[in-house]
Parts: structure tokens; sequence; C-alpha cells
């Protein structure tokens, strides 16, 4: 199915072509990620060996930045990592759950207001978060929920994040009307419809929320950042960066061993769910 | 996308046998027998109900969350407020005041802008190469295209943006390997000229998603028009120049706008590295950095509000221009 476009070409000469090609593939990509495998491997190596070694293979095998390093500065890493894990649980079930919904209503219902919601709902996926953080920001500090997970969970399971109604929708437009319609004569109702029929035939964009909804939210700075102040509440990127103020720029063994453990569930997800993850990113265009 | 038949046969039967009050008869048309015109007016009213309560969490959503928060920050723009006391109407000064009396504003304006402009432009065209090269038939095209990718699922974390501070530092990992060739490298963090060009430098390496967009148009593009061009004797850069490019543009298009509006609220890069300051010198005080530094640090939600909405117009602006100048060089298929 794919578009082999050599094959229009000869093959004879193409074998050595071939052949450089993936090699300038490979050392192109080897070029890119050198600075994450040195981190990788700095991660094993002894702090002073840090500024002094270029090479990716840390002889000796030392693993004390990891003990180090969890214990952090004053709150260890396995405060952080569990918040983060919470976060980011709550908000893919939230994401799944509401944004699929709606899409449903979008992609399947006819009601009057259609256009016009599904109009505003896709306005609001390029519109910057900066334009209403500052009164949600007074909303959540009203509801006393600062310095708690809700004002980072809650949207989600108000379907905040529109781009993931947008590709359910899009998903959705794709199956077969026949579905509902027979399912409607066999005597179901929109809801059975939903739940039995749509919900189990768009798993796989659901499966693409679920972990885009995961890497945004386990990388997310800048939202943790305003609400939560008390430490013991900080996602790892408050700790690694907390971790980073308090020890300023001496302990970077430490350091890169938690920045690379903090990069481990993001990677777990990205190799479980590269399928879901290129086909999402090719439909819709996200950002990873 | 192929779907999964056997799916489908298997739920809709476990649907029908599910429900117990109405039992199916296929073909019928006529209403479930069981039901009585009670239950049914109930049952009718349901359904017309059901959109909405769809979309329910979406729409209090919509009005609580997203565009409730938008009217009350564009009236919060036009006010002076701190949080602490109530908000003051102020009419457009705070706009005044950012483009005539905040030379720091003016700073950040200048430093988003040239991340923007160089570093997009850059991150596509590395995408496009690298898609192009990868679009030939190659052998392993799954992995090519992950490794590629890596960059673009971690280079928005704040572990990445450590990991920039440390390389870019003065005894980073760019000046020991600048030392093995001889070179004897400044702290390119610590240098006003050279600090923004690290961010930059870390925009362009997350060029594997913009890629993946690009690969999977490239497959969009019927064989047909190639077979026809090979028939024709066209040469291979011919067929890049007058098949491929055009029916890319599209997706350059698409690929841009998304860049661009993503680019111009990048924060946590610039953030990290330079503890939060912008620094050194502002030159690395984007946009979001300086309206989270007068909003958050120093209470100035109305100023805030201010600059967030100008950030929007400008985004709605850059959008409308891509858009109108796209007719110049987008070629559609019809």
């Amino acid at each position: 199915m794919t578009t082999n476009v050599t094959g229009i070409v000869g093959s004879k000469r193409g074998h050595g072509r071939k052949a450089l090609s993936h090699f300038l593939i490979i050392g192109f990509g080897m070029l890119m990620l050198y600075p994450v495998l040195w981190m990788i491997s700095s991660s094993f190596k002894d702090t002073a060996q840090i500024f002094s070694e270029v090479s990716l293979l840390p002889s000796p095998v030392v693993t004390d930045n990891y003990e180090r390093g969890w214990e952090g500065a004053g709150i260890g890493f396995s405060t952080y990592f569990l918040n983060s894990t919470i976060v980011a649980a709550l908000a893919v079930i939230g994401n799944m759950v509401a944004c699929s919904l709606a899409a449903y209503a979008f992609a399947r219902l006819d009601f009057r207001l259609r256009r016009v919601l599904f109009g505003a709902m896709l306005a609001t996926i390029m519109l910057p978060y900066h334009v209403v953080i500052v009164p949600q920001y007074i909303l959540f500090a009203q509801l006393d929920w600062v310095n708690t997970f809700l004002p980072l969970v809650a949207p989600k399971f108000l379907a905040v994040d529109s781009f993931f109604i947008f590709l359910m929708v899009q998903f959705m437009r794709g199956l077969p009307a026949e579905l509902d319609q027979a399912a409607r004569v066999d005597g179901a109702g929109p809801w059975q419809i939903y739940w039995r029929i749509i919900l189990p035939l768009t798993i796989p964009a659901l499966a693409t929320t679920a972990i885009f909804t995961f890497i945004w939210t386990w990388n997310d700075f800048f939202t943790p950042m305003i609400y939560l102040s008390d430490p013991r509440l900080y996602t790892v990127p408050l700790g690694l960066n907390s971790f980073l103020d308090s020890t300023g720029e001496s302990s970077w063994g430490p350091m890169f061993a938690m920045a690379v453990l903090s990069l481990g569930p993001l990677f777990g997800f990205f190799l479980a769910g590269q399928k879901y993850l290129t086909s999402g990113i090719a439909t819709t265009g996200l950002k990873g | 996308m192929s779907l999964p038949q056997t799916s489908i046969d298997v739920s809709a039967p476990a649907d029908a046998r599910g429900r117990s009050e109405s039992r199916p008869v296929r073909g019928a048309l006529k209403a479930p027998r069981t039901g009585g015109t009670r239950s049914l007016r109930r049952r009718m009213m349901l359904d017309r109900a059901a959109p909405y309560l769809f979309l329910a969490p979406w729409l209090i959503g919509f009005f609580v969350i997203t565009f409730g928060p938008m009217l009350v920050s564009l009236y919060l723009s036009f006010t002076d407020y701190s949080l602490l006391s109530p908000p003051e109407f102020i009419g457009f000064e705070n706009y005044e005041r950012m483009f005539t009396a905040d030379p720091k504003y003016l700073e950040s304006v200048r430093v988003t802008a040239i991340y923007v402009f160089v570093s997009v432009p850059l991150q596509l065209a590395f995408a496009l190469l690298v898609a192009l090269a990868l679009n030939r038939g190659i052998k392993g095209l799954a992995i090519y295209r992950s490794i590629y990718y890596i960059p673009s699922l971690i280079g928005g974390s704040v572990a990445i943006a450590i990991l920039w501070r440390q390389m870019f530092g003065q005894t980073g990992l760019i000046n020991q390997v600048l030392a093995l060739v001889g070179i004897e490298g400044q702290s390119w963090i610590g240098h006003p000229d050279t600090a923004l060009g690290t961010l930059i430098v870390l925009n362009v390496w997350t060029f594997g998603s913009p890629m993946v967009i690009f690969l999977a148009a490239l497959r969009q593009i019927p064989v047909y028009l190639y077979e026809a061009a090979a028939v024709d004797g066209v040469s291979a850069w011919g067929r890049l120049r007058h098949i491929t490019l055009p029916m890319l543009t599209p997706i350059v298009l698409f690929n841009m706008i998304l860049q661009l509006i993503g680019a111009m609220q990048a924060f946590t890069p610039a953030y990290v590295v330079s503890g939060g300051t912008g620094g050194p010198a502002n030159s690395t005080l984007f946009y979001t950095l300086y309206l989270y530094q007068r909003g958050f640090t120093g209470l100035e939600m109305g100023y805030a509000s201010a600059m967030a909405w100008a950030l929007l117009l400008v985004i709605a602006a850059i959008t409308g221009i891509n858009f109108w100048l796209s007719k110049y060089w987008v070629h559609y298929d019809d």
C-alpha cells in the first residue's frame, strides 16, 4: 500500500545508495540522540567525570547518583513520582470519559445547536492557555482548590482539551452509520449505542488520547507551578526544578539520575503505544 | 484505516441480548410492544435530551473553564487588579503601558519573535528533509521514525531543559566536545548573545512531530502521479519539484501554523535554563515567561490579562496572514 517510489528507479546502483542512506540516517539519528544518551550514561558516572567524559560508557558504573537523587532535597522523589502518577492517571481517565461523551454527541447525534457548538469547540482548540489562566486561578482559589490536585484534574473531566474531542469526532465519523441504524431498529437508545457499539470501535482514538494526555500531563510544568506551592504536592517536573534550585549546579550526577528517571514513563508509554501515537499525530497534528 | 469488522459482529448481538424489556424483532420497524405509551414517551424525551446530556461535561467546561474566563480576562485586561483588592477599571492603560512605558515587555516581544521566526522555519526544513529521506521505500522506516520522534516526546520536559543547562554551560558537554578539537568555548547559556540560540537549537531539535505529519502526507500522494512522470522520463529532481513539493504545500502550511502557535507559547525551557529570570540580560525572556512574572510573581493580574489578550490577537493575526498568503503558494487539488 505504501508508495514505493524507489521501486521505479533502477535497482542495481540502488544497492550502494541504499546502504549509504541507511548509514546517513542512522548517523544523523545518533547525533541527535547523543545528548540524551550521554545524560543517561552520565547518571551512572561520578560527578567529577561528568565534566571530563564525553564517552557514552561509564567506567566505573556508579549507582550512587540514583540513591542520593532519590532522597532529593528535603522531600524525596518517591513523593513526586506518586503525585505525578495520581495526576496523570486522573487526567487520562477524565479526558477519555468526557471527550468521548462530547465527541459521540457531535459525531453521531442530531440536535439543534450542533453546528454552533461544534464551531465553538473547534475555536477553543488553538486558544492559548494564558487567556484563561488568570480568571481560572481566581475561580479555583475561591473554591479553595489551590494546593490540591483538583485544578490540574477537574478540567479534564469537563473535556477542556478539545483537541481530543476533535480527534474522536474525526474517528467516529469514519465508522459506518449503518451500525447506529441497525442498533436503533433493534431498540437500542443513544446510551447503548455509545457504550456498546461506538466506544469499543473508538479504542484506537481513545488510546491516542490516553497516550497524549499522559505525556502532556507528565511533562506539564506551568500549571502545577501555578497551583502547587506545597512541596509535598510537587509533581516530578516541579521536584526536578526545586532540586536544581536547592543544590545549585553542584550535583549534576543526582540531578541527571532523577531527570533520566522522570523520562522513563514517557519512553514506556511511547514504546507501548507507538502505533496510536504516530497515527494520532498524523491525523490531527498534535505536538508531543 | 481498516475497521475491525469482527468486533462489530460481537458487539451487536451482545447489545440485543442485554436488552430485556423490548425483544428485538429483526427488520420490524414498529415500536417495541411491551414498553407501553408512557415509557415510550419517557424514552423519547430522554432521547431528545440525550445530545445535551452527552455534552453536559463539555458544556460546563466550555462555559465555566474556557469561555467564561476568556470574557473575564478580557474585562480584567482593562483593570488594575492585584488579587488582594477588587479590580479597578482603567481603560486602555495596560495596553498603552505595554507599548510605551514597559521596555521589558518590548524586549520579551523581540526575544520571542526571534525565537519563533528562526526556530520554526529551521525545524520545518529539517522535518521535511528527513521525511523525504525516510520516504524512499527504505527498510526500518518505523524504527527510524521513532528515533527521530524521541526529541519531540521529551523536548518540552524539565529533564531536557536541565540537560540543556548543563550541555551549554561553561564546563558542559558542548565545550568538552569542542575542547577535543582544540576550541575553547564560552558559557553559551551565560552569555546574552548565545543564550537564546541554545533554546532555538532545542526547538529545532524537536522536528520529529512535524516530520511524522509530513511522512503521513507523503503516503497520501497518489502513486499514479509518479508512474506517469516516470513514463514521461521526468528526473527524480523533477518529480520532487513538480509532484511531491506541490502536493505537500497544504501540510507545510498546517505544520507551520501549528508550530508557530506552539513556539509563541514556549515556556518551560526558558524558565528552567534561566532559573525563572529570563536572563542573562533578558535574552531568554519569552513572552509567556514575562507574563508569568508579571501575573504570578508580581500579582499584576490586569496587566497579565492584557498581555494574554495581546498574545491571542497576535496569534490570530499571524494565522490569518498565513492563510491569506497561502493562496500564493499552497497547491489545492482541484
